[in-house]
Parts: structure tokens; sequence; C-alpha cells
């Protein structure tokens, strides 16, 4: 169980989170967080959830010691491999316990938001699983540069919609799934893919992420015979850095989460709201939200959950950033030293953990490897080349 | 008593349904759109300050939201439009928190007060979030209207009334802003809802889209508010189809 403090009554982490939302979405928030502190709290519930996350997701994930890579940069690196779940990333854990508390409710259509599509695929498949009609919004920039996993959505039977708002990426997807449930809120669920938005989303979404850090705490004592010195995730809105955080808070880890230079909510923004939270957010001084820009979709958000901008506050977590032109290293980095292709999102962690290795010598790293890379592949042959001549 | 609940109950008390009609701050010739909406019938006229996210709003006022920003829109420049205005009935801003926000409670509920601003519609703030400012906008006698949705229980809606100041905004169906081509059922309902607790002006707006609709929803409510069926008339077809639009409303309120 995690250490992390639960938000108080209000939702808030510290002056973080809060519900800002439309009046007609108030109830719908409230009964929310009444079904899902019941659920929580019923066996039969966390068993069921238990028995998906084992015998559908396939859990517990590993750990995996990257040898190659750790000698080269002079530290021990470990990956939590989330990659290795069913639909490839670590949104099925969110989504499983979403699924199964929107079939408890009685809702009988599924909404998410996407940006990569991992959470979108990971809500699509939850849906055609357990028998919810599903819809997912996307940006359209997204839909263009994933359309791998639009297609993965699609064959899984969920309508995708792309989002022409805005940007056109996860902050119009988002927006544009909040209006869908402002008029469909008395039969539709809003799985909402990370760790953001009213209360009790933030809260919520943590715990059902907190599996990641449940299980690395004990592996990594099993494996190593200690705790990390160094946890270290990605994080657009954050949920797999919470996920592992989660095991770790208590701990003297350090904790990391990378955020892109074109996307860096708590590293460049300041106190906002948006999407329901209160929360670190890259806008103007006229409180307009800005468009992120970042080489991942994924990542791609110009706010951040709200407990990480608490965790920040507080001087607990701390929130680099790195650049495309990193990250595309990082990528053929982690391919070529370990076998392992990682998702755009977690290149942008090993990036940081090769700028930080001169300063981390011997140090014990747990990296949570979020999601693979195959949904990526396409992108980057074009970035790099068919040939890769330009590597 | 707040200004513009002053007003509105004098309105009422003369036998009036009220109007009022919603523009899109630092639209193409929006003050010019103002001044012919209160030439033709407007009660009091809502300004909507243009947001980058504005997840209450349908299509045409996110359209014009979106190019208001891309004519330079800013809360300074609207408000100094705003107290130049002088048309002679209550202007009411209706922007989301982060505008609110991010100018200070205080801050900005003085500048509202400075422009000449009677009231507030702030759609993403509900009543739990609301207490900081409220505080403030009571203080400069800037008076904050609350929204009550169909999906409000009937405990909570007596909540809603007594903290709202001016009138309240009965949203008339579960959805965005935007035109409907019938009149939800759920706009009269939440109408009559709201006025069993409250003896404040109840407004309905949200899918109220013509004249017609107007006139039914009236038949419970003390008035309406017009947004996209107004804003699709000033982006698409210009100022004058806005005060013939206005009038028309205006006519069939009064029958």
């Amino acid at each position: 169980m995690t250490a992390l403090a639960d938000p108080n009554a209000e939702g808030r982490f510290g002056e973080f989170g809060g519900r800002f939302v439309p009046e007609t979405l108030v109830p719908a928030c409230q009964e929310l967080e009444r079904a899902f502190h019941e659920a929580w709290n019923d066996a039969e519930f966390r068993a069921e959830l238990s028995r998906l996350q084992r015998e559908y997701a396939g859990r517990p994930s590993i750990l995996t010691e990257c040898h190659n890579l750790g000698r080269r940069l002079g530290i021990r690196l470990i990956l939590k491999r989330e990659d290795l779940n069913h639909t490839g990333s670590h949104k099925i854990n969110n989504v499983l316990g979403q699924a199964l508390l929107a079939k408890r409710m009685g809702k009988k259509r599924f909404i998410a938001e996407t940006g990569a599509g991992q959470h979108g695929v990971a809500s699509a498949t939850a849906a055609a699983l357990l028998g919810l009609d599903c819809k997912v919004y996307m940006g359209a920039v997204d839909v263009e540069r994933q359309a791998l996993n639009v297609f993965r959505m699609r064959l899984l039977g969920a309508e995708v919609e792309a989002a022409q708002s805005g940007s056109r990426t996860l902050k119009d997807a988002v927006n544009e799934a909040m209006r869908d449930w402002v008029a469909s809120v008395e039969h539709s669920y809003y799985c909402i893919g990370s760790v953001m938005g009213p209360h009790p989303y933030p809260f919520m979404v943590r715990q059902f992420q907190s599996i990641i850090g449940d299980e690395a705490r004990v592996q990594m004592r099993e494996l190593t015979g200690r705790d990390p010195d160094v946890v270290t995730a990605c994080v657009g809105g954050g949920s797999n850095a919470m996920g592992i955080f989660s095991g770790f808070v208590d701990t003297p880890a350090r904790l990391v989460g990378v955020e892109p230079a074109g996307g860096a909510a708590v590293g460049r923004g300041v106190p906002g709201v948006v999407h329901g939270m209160k929360s670190f957010l890259m806008q103007d001084e006229e409180g307009q939200v800005q468009e992120a820009h970042s080489i991942s979709a994924g990542l791609d958000y110009p706010g951040v959950g709200p407990e990480h901008s608490y965790l920040a506050s507080i001087g607990r977590a701390e929130y680099p950033s790195v650049t495309d032109a990193e990250v595309i290293e990082g990528f053929q980095l982690m391919s070529r030293t370990e076998g392992i292709i990682p998702a755009l999102e977690c290149a942008h962690v090993v990036a940081w953990i090769a700028r930080e290795a001169p300063n981390m010598q011997g140090a014990t790293v747990l990296m949570n490897l979020s999601g693979r890379g195959d949904k990526d592949v396409a992108q980057m042959m074009q970035i790099l080349g068919p040939s890769m001549d330009v590597a | 008593m707040s200004n513009l609940e002053s007003h509105l109950r004098t309105v009422r008390r003369g036998g009036r349904k009220i109007l009022i009609p919603y523009i899109t701050g630092y639209a193409a010739r929006w003050e010019e759109a103002v001044r012919a909406a209160a030439a033709h019938g407007a009660d009091a006229i809502e300004i909507g300050i243009p947001f980058s996210d504005p997840v209450m709003d349908g299509p045409v006022i996110q359209r014009a939201s979106r190019e208001a920003l891309n004519r330079g829109a800013t809360l300074h420049k609207i408000l100094d439009g705003v107290r130049l205005l002088d048309v002679g009935v209550p202007l009411v801003v209706m922007c989301y928190y982060n505008t609110v926000y991010r100018c200070g409670h205080e801050r900005f509920s003085r500048m509202l007060a400075a422009a000449g601003v009677s009231g507030a519609i702030v759609p993403d703030l509900p009543l739990e979030e609301s207490t900081e400012w409220c505080a403030a906008a009571d203080a400069a006698n800037v008076a904050t209207v609350m929204l009550a949705a169909p999906t409000a229980p009937d405990d909570r809606l007596p909540k809603i009334a007594e903290r709202s100041r001016g009138f309240v905004y009965a949203v008339g169906l579960l959805g965005v802003t935007g035109e409907r081509e019938t009149l939800s059922s759920s706009a009269t309902t939440i109408a009559r809802r709201v006025k069993q607790v409250t003896d404040l002006p109840v407004l309905v707006g949200v899918g109220i889209s013509d004249a017609k609709q107007a006139q039914e929803a009236c038949v419970e409510a003390d008035g309406v508010i017009q947004g996209a069926s107004v804003m699709r008339r000033l982006l698409d077809e210009g100022v004058d189809s806005v005060g013939e639009y206005v009038a028309q409303v205006r006519r069939a309120i009064d029958e």
C-alpha cells in the first residue's frame, strides 16, 4: 500500500487539485467519488480487479536489469517492464479498474481521451472485454502520427473521433471528451487516462496505478536487497510516474519525473485551472493555455496531474525536462544497447538518465518503462530515414 | 441587492420577460453588436471573455472565441471596450475560471467593477470551489451568477440559489452551448425546479435556439439567455442580423 497521502475532503493535494467542472458534472463527480470509495473497499471488487490484472493484463510485470547500458553509464539501471503488459503500456492498470467501476455503476458507454493512443487502445480493449460501448477522442494531429493505434482501437470496436479544435492534440481531446460527458453524463462513464481532471480522478487513477510501485518495491528488494537510489519515469499527465513513485515516496529515493521541454508544466508552468483541476499549467499572462509541442504525443500536454504539482511544491520530487533531440538519441540508445525499443515517452527518461549519469555514478536507478515503442517506429523511421543514414 | 438583481426585478415586476443576449468580447464588430442588442430590446448583455479551452461551449462559441483570440483579444482590451459602451443596460461577463484565477480574485473583481460590469458568470466554478471568488466579487459589488443544472439533486438547488446573485442561470439541457432543433423538455423542468426554491429571477440558457423556443422556455422561466444563436448571426451575417434577431425574440417573449 502506498505511503502517499489521500487528498483532503475537497480533493486537494496541498493547494492543488479540486473539482473545477461545469455544474452539470458536479453530481457525477460526487457519485463517482462515492462509487470508487465503496469499490476500493470492497474485497470482491479488488479480487476481480486482481484476477484481471493477473490473467488478462499479465501482471505482475517483471524487472529487467540493463547490464549493457548500466555499465556504459556507470550506474545500476533497472527497468520496471510495464511495456510488457497487455496492450503495451501501464494504461491497462487504470482502465481495467475504471471499466469494472463503470460496470458496477451501471454505465453502458465508456468515453476516453487519448494522446499517443495507448490509453485509447487500453480503453477500447477493456470495453471489448466487459461489453461497454467505447468512444475515444484523439487530437487530429495525433490521429495522423499514431495511425496504427487508431486502427487498433477501431479493430477493437471503438469509435474514434478526431478532435479538430485548438492545437488538435491531447489537450483538445480532453476538451472534446468533457463536452461529450456534459451531454451524456446520465449513461456515460468518462475514463480519464491519467492522474488529472477533477476529484476523484487524480486520486483514483493513482490508486489504480499504485500496483506498479507496490510490485516494484518488493521486486527491488528481492533483486538488489534494498530500495533504489533514484526512481524515475516520464510525466505528461503523470500516471505512470505516480504509479511507481507511490511505492517509494516513503524511502530516501530521489523521485524524478521527466517532462518534455515543449510540455514542461512543472518546469515552466505556473498554477492555473483547466480540465477540472488546479495544477501547474503552461499559460500566458492572460491565463490562456499554451499549446505543448513534443515529439511524443503522449506527453504533448500543457498541464500535469495535481499531485505532481504538490510533490514538486514540497520538494519531494523533481521535474527536469529533455529536448526532442535528446529523446531521439535516447530512443536509439536503449534499442541498441538493450534490445528494448522504448515508447517515445519513455525515451525521455532514458535521455535524462544518460545526461544525469555523471552525477549518479554507482547509483541504483529504477526506471519505469511504461510503454513499448512499436507505436512509434513509423514516426521514428520518418525522422531517422529507413536506412538510418542520419544516425 | 446588486444592481443587476434590482434591474432584473424591475423588468419582471413590470410584467416583462427578461432577455439577455450573449456577445463574445473582441469578436469582429462586437461593440456594435452589443449596441444593436441593447437597442433592440435586451434587458442586460452577457459579454464573453474568450478562453483557449472553453469546455462548456459548442462549435459556434468555440469559433467565436478562437477568432477573437486570433484578433488579439485580451481581458484588458475587452474591459477597455466595455467601459466605453454605455448602452444603458447592465453588463455581465462570462469567463472561465482560469481567467479569474490568473488575474487574481480581488484584482479581477475590481477591474470588472471599474469597467462598469455588474455581474460575472464563471461556468467551471461550481459552488464548492466558489468561496474565495464570491467573497471578492461581493466586496466589489459584482454579482456572481451561479448555474443550476438539470443533474442537480433537489437538495442542491437551494444552496445554489442562495449563493447566486443577480439571477440564477438555469442550464437548459445536458450539453454544451449551441443551437438545437427543438427546446429540450429539461429547460422548462429546471426553470420550474429553480423557481420553487428562490425568489431571484431565473433565466434559462444553453440550447435556447430561436424566438419560438425562447417563448416556450418563458412559460416557466423569468427570461432567457441567447448565446450561439446570436453569435452565429454575428459571425456569419453581421451586426444588423443580431439586432433583427434580438428584436424578434423580444417580440416573441412579450406576446
